[in-house]
């Protein structure tokens, strides 16, 4: 235990502050002022992959990690589409997972916001449309707003989710 | 030790077992030796390279013509053979290498289900990676079949039997293909009794977006660019797979330059989702610290990736013929200078790892796969080594620059989800080193070689230890410089049948954890 206690005394807050990341924590401020003016502060989301590579879900997990910890700005990831407000789309939807998304979508109390997160979410992508694949997230189910990137980084992640908020 | 010292043998027991081979060729996929046998001969082929201790790796198909070319892989002391036989069209129906080789159970129903290939004694009937959208009778691989073909009319797939438990106190517990985290999409159906379950079965396909179909067509640098996002957390290696399969069709050399700097990025992918992958397990079992620590330090391993290699995840860093970007001075110091403070702080969170007694109470005897189910199934890299199996392609048959390196490959015999955390321990450690040498003893010289396509037919196999395991890329060309064929195999397809096993008798709520402790691609599975 003392070894533990010692490792986080030594390693401190790592949470990016001001001086050290001003676009972080500009964006990090906005969302946090976008959250509390539509969402009463709490925003969250569910995350669902309709078929991506797997390299937008390791971006979006990093948004947890002590250096963007993007609850810190209401933001947080739910576990049933009946608790979100968003739902974050990656991958160009698979043909295999339409239904599993048209359904999620359904489940995803109104009203919602859609993000398409990554360059396959966002426009097909290196798959496109083929007959396993659906393409954009928007051929699927209404999207509001996208996120470029292959895959996104975690900021431009936030600054996404920033905008999409801005937008509605 | 020579490569292909107990082919004789094999070869001699073929003989015995009146196996016709037709033609042998040590040349043409090199490293792989190509043995051609008849259709008749296939599944006895299998039979005897299992009594004969070799491991399963692979099977694809291709269409020629009015022919299907089945290649299939078997493995002994790293050295691939290939055996490789043809079936019309018309009538296309082979013995199976299931009953032999439980591993190719899968890969079997996937080519059934994409060309209509029959394996008339394969012991499941059920489809795999096909559901329920495209009619039972078009197979998307065959050259007839439009790529652009409009599926089925969504609905969800309620005709695949699972199998059911009967009994007092019985239940069915259904989870996905939407699972409850960040996480790929699959379907898993446990049969539980209590907290016990009795059975698992995995029912994966769901992000099948038709890769090997796209990739017909495409020239080398746009196969390059789909090999690095069929599954994203591996995309050097799959990247690497396919260019050296490419290369070796060409017969281009890759300037040793460029193939350190590939090495350098394969074990920064290594390191980076080892990392990922421990604090992952830690964070299933409610060890939120060592969560936070891991992800802190993978968060700075991406950092310096995205400074020096250009991207954090190191896609399309690799391309044909070399790397795509030559790190300068100051960026190779850079990374040289990481190593040692990230030795620094596994030093001390190490110990708190190897002895916290509630992360030992969770994770030791945890999800045990025992050494005969993981060579049956012939799991690989961490799965394996965790069961004791020592395979490690950079070690037993070197590709370079590895064949200059001293590769350590760590085993454990406990196959538990704590040996699988070990052997990621460890290997981060040796990648580490690795990474010393690499770029401490960086050649000079160019980065690439030019690329020029080779006549069609030209053919190449790709073979890495990715840091799940061993890849093998098969890449045929065609007309033009363009791709006739290519199938990567991910390592995810031998390690998540020994998931179904390693769960039995486990409580669900350890399902998480074993899971994490496999972590196979759902990706770089459905294809």
């Amino acid at each position: 235990m003392l070894r533990i206690l010692n490792k986080i005394r030594r390693t401190g807050l790592i949470t990016e502050d001001l001086p050290r990341e001003p676009v972080l924590e500009q964006v990090g401020e906005q969302l946090r002022a976008g959250v509390a003016r539509q969402f009463q502060g709490s925003l969250a989301i569910r995350q669902v992959d309709a078929g991506s590579c797997n390299a937008c879900e390791l971006e979006i997990h990093a948004l947890n990690n002590g250096y963007y910890d993007i609850e810190r700005y209401g933001v947080h990831f739910v576990a049933s589409p009946r608790h979100a407000d968003v739902l974050l789309v990656t991958g160009p939807v698979s043909v295999h997972m339409e239904t599993a998304l048209l359904r999620t979508y359904e489940a995803t109390p109104a009203p919602k916001l859609v993000i398409a997160a990554g360059d396959c979410a966002a426009c097909g992508g290196e798959f496109g449309c083929s007959y396993a694949s659906r393409g954009a997230v928007s051929n699927v189910i209404p999207v509001d707003a996208v996120i470029p990137g292959c895959p996104p980084t975690p900021l431009a992640l936030m600054q996404g989710i920033l905008q999409a908020l801005e937008q509605t | 030790m020579n490569h292909f010292d107990w082919l004789s043998e094999l070869l001699a027991r073929y003989q015995d077992e009146h196996i016709l081979v037709r033609r042998g060729s040590a040349t043409q996929l090199a490293p792989a030796h190509l043995l051609e046998i008849d259709p008749e001969d296939w599944g006895r082929a299998a039979q005897v390279a299992a009594g004969y201790a070799c491991r399963w790796a692979g099977v694809w198909a291709e269409q020629r013509d009015e022919e299907f070319v089945i290649t299939a892989a078997v493995v002994r002391e790293g050295d691939h053979l290939l055996l490789r036989t043809q079936v019309p069209v018309s009538a296309p129906l082979l013995t199976s290498h299931t009953p032999y080789f439980p591993g190719a159970d899968r890969m079997e129903r996937h080519v059934q289900d994409m060309y209509g290939l029959v394996f008339s004694d394969h012991p499941d009937a059920r489809r795999w990676s096909r559901h329920n959208r495209w009619a039972p009778d078009s197979y998307p691989l065959r050259k007839a079949f439009a790529l652009d073909s409009m599926p089925l009319p969504a609905a969800p797939e309620q005709d695949y039997n699972f199998i059911q438990t009967q009994g007092a106190g019985a239940y069915e517990i259904p989870v996905g293909p939407v699972h409850a985290g960040i996480i790929e999409p699959g379907h898993f159906r446990f049969q539980a009794v209590g907290e016990t379950v009795l059975n698992l079965e995995e029912r994966l396909g769901y992000v099948h977006k038709g890769i090997e179909k796209i990739a017909e067509g495409r020239d080398a640098p746009g196969l390059a660019r789909l090999a690095g996002r069929v599954s994203g957390d591996s995309t050097v290696h799959h990247a690497w797979a396919a260019c050296m399969a490419m290369e070796r069709a060409a017969r281009i050399m890759v300037p040793p330059r460029a193939l350190a700097l590939r090495a350098v990025l394969a074990e920064r992918e290594r390191i980076a989702n080892h990392l990922g992958d421990i604090g992952a397990i830690c964070n299933d079992v409610a060890f939120a610290f060592m969560w936070q620590q891991f992800a802190r330090l993978r968060e700075l391993w991406l950092r310096d990736n995205a400074a020096c290699c250009g991207h954090r995840l190191l896609m399309d860093c690799i391309v044909p013929g070399g790397v795509a970007h030559d790190p300068d001075a100051a960026q190779l110091s850079h990374l040289r200078a990481a190593i040692d403070p990230l030795r620094r702080e596994l030093a001390t969170l190490y110990p708190i790892l190897d002895d916290h007694p509630s992360l030992e109470d969770r994770l030791a005897t945890t999800g045990v796969l025992s050494a005969e189910q993981a060579r049956r199934l012939g799991c690989l890299g961490y799965v394996g080594k965790a069961s004791g199996l020592d395979y490690d392609l950079r070690r037993d048959h070197p590709y370079a620059p590895y064949d200059r390196l001293h590769v350590h490959s760590p085993t454990f015999t406990a196959g538990d989800v704590e040996a699988r955390m070990q052997v990621r321990m460890q290997e981060i450690l040796d990648s580490l080193e690795l990474l010393v040498t690499l770029l401490d003893t960086l050649p000079d010289g160019p980065v690439s070689a030019p690329w020029q396509a080779p006549a069609a037919g030209g053919e190449g196999i790709g073979l890495v230890e990715g840091w799940r395991g061993e890849i093998i890329s098969y890449v045929r060309f065609g007309a033009d410089g363009r791709i006739a064929r290519y199938f990567p195999r991910d390592p995810s397809w031998l390690n998540w049948p020994a998931l179904e096993l390693l769960i039995h008798g486990n409580i669900v709520p350890d399902f998480p954890v074993c899971n994490k402790s496999v972590n196979g691609s759902y990706s770089g599975h459905d294809l």
